[in-house]
């Protein structure tokens, strides 16, 4: 579970510095040699492999938010709404 | 006529039999036909509210606001345009009075927030010494059972509860761009925003929200070991 390197490279990215890049990764926008170190990085840190998992994880539930339906919250003081309007309504079918 | 014009041909004599019968169904008093247009039209409504108000919560509000007027106006709807281009103009036009009221111009610059230097994840998770800088355990695996429809509701919930504690430019970007689906030029563009600051603003909204997940499938985790 413990991740140690066999050897430490000085100019490597720590993961410390991994997990702030991420997101500028995704988006394309790291300078050629950023991506090569990130990448570099990521194809040797089975910690860093899980968290841009858990990050892509993190984009997919995010995007699944927009499909959820109205709060059901809202349904209720919507439905409300429609019921005292109901009451206005003239001749009102028995 | 090519197959396309015939489809929409066909799909708005669809609408128009379907208006008048839901037109009818609401005037009655018809609580399903009510609540099935309610369900239909939210995500559309959803968009077109947050182009103005940015703000979910807000946009929810203005939703609601918009379909008492759609109830109130329904008696003297007179069917000049199909039901829902009147309702989004009804929604449309309380968004942007309500963009007006709360004085949230198009830009973010008038939220700034106090620069904060949190970092993506919590410095105790990283080494220090030799190997500084390098986990000191690996993150989890979140091996969680979401397609269960059970959880993936606690789930949604938990999501949204971390996305509204977010600051108010993080959680504007982070709606815009992961929730809503814009893409980064759109976001720069309607908040007036460098690309570099939008990625800056999405970086840490992100990142809280990773961690917020993580805490969830955490819990989730040690009770079901503490179950078995």
């Amino acid at each position: 579970m413990m991740m140690i390197p066999i050897t430490k490279p000085s100019e490597a990215l720590t993961c410390r510095e991994f997990v702030e890049l991420v997101t500028d990764y995704l988006e394309g926008a790291l300078t050629p040699l950023l991506q090569d170190q990130f990448e570099f990085h990521l194809s040797i840190c089975e910690g860093c492999q899980i968290y841009v998992e858990q990050m892509r994880q993190t984009l997919k539930f995010l995007g699944q938010l927009n499909e959820a339906a109205i709060p059901t919250e809202g349904k209720e003081k919507l439905l409300a709404t429609f019921r005292a309007w109901k009451q206005t309504l003239p001749n009102k079918a028995p | 006529m090519n197959e396309q014009t015939i489809h929409s041909i066909y799909d708005r004599e669809l609408i128009c039999s379907e208006d008048t019968r839901l037109l009818q169904a609401l005037r009655s008093g018809d609580e399903r036909a009510f609540l099935i247009l309610v369900e239909r039209l939210h995500g559309k409504m959803m968009r077109i509210a947050l182009h103005y108000v940015l703000d979910r919560q807000i946009a929810e509000e203005v939703i609601q606001d918009t379909w008492m007027g759609v109830l109130h106006g329904l008696t003297n709807f007179e069917e000049r345009s199909s039901l829902q281009t009147w309702i989004f103009q009804i929604l449309t036009n309380r968004a942007k009075t309500r963009m007006r009221r709360e004085q949230r111009t198009p830009s973010l610059s008038d939220i700034v927030e106090p620069q904060e230097d949190e970092p993506a994840v919590s410095l105790e998770r990283f080494r220090t010494g030799y190997y500084a800088g390098w986990w000191i355990l690996h993150p989890d695996h979140w091996n969680n059972g979401v397609e269960d429809q059970v959880l993936w509701q606690e789930t949604y919930v938990y999501i949204q509860r971390a996305v509204q504690q977010l600051p108010a430019s993080q959680r504007i970007v982070i709606t815009l761009r992961d929730i809503e689906g814009w893409t980064a030029s759109e976001v720069c563009n309607r908040l007036a925003l460098s690309e570099e600051n939008q990625r800056v603003l999405l970086h840490r909204a992100r990142s809280k929200v990773r961690r917020a997940l993580e805490q969830y499938f955490g819990i989730q985790q040690q009770a079901k070991q503490a179950v078995s």
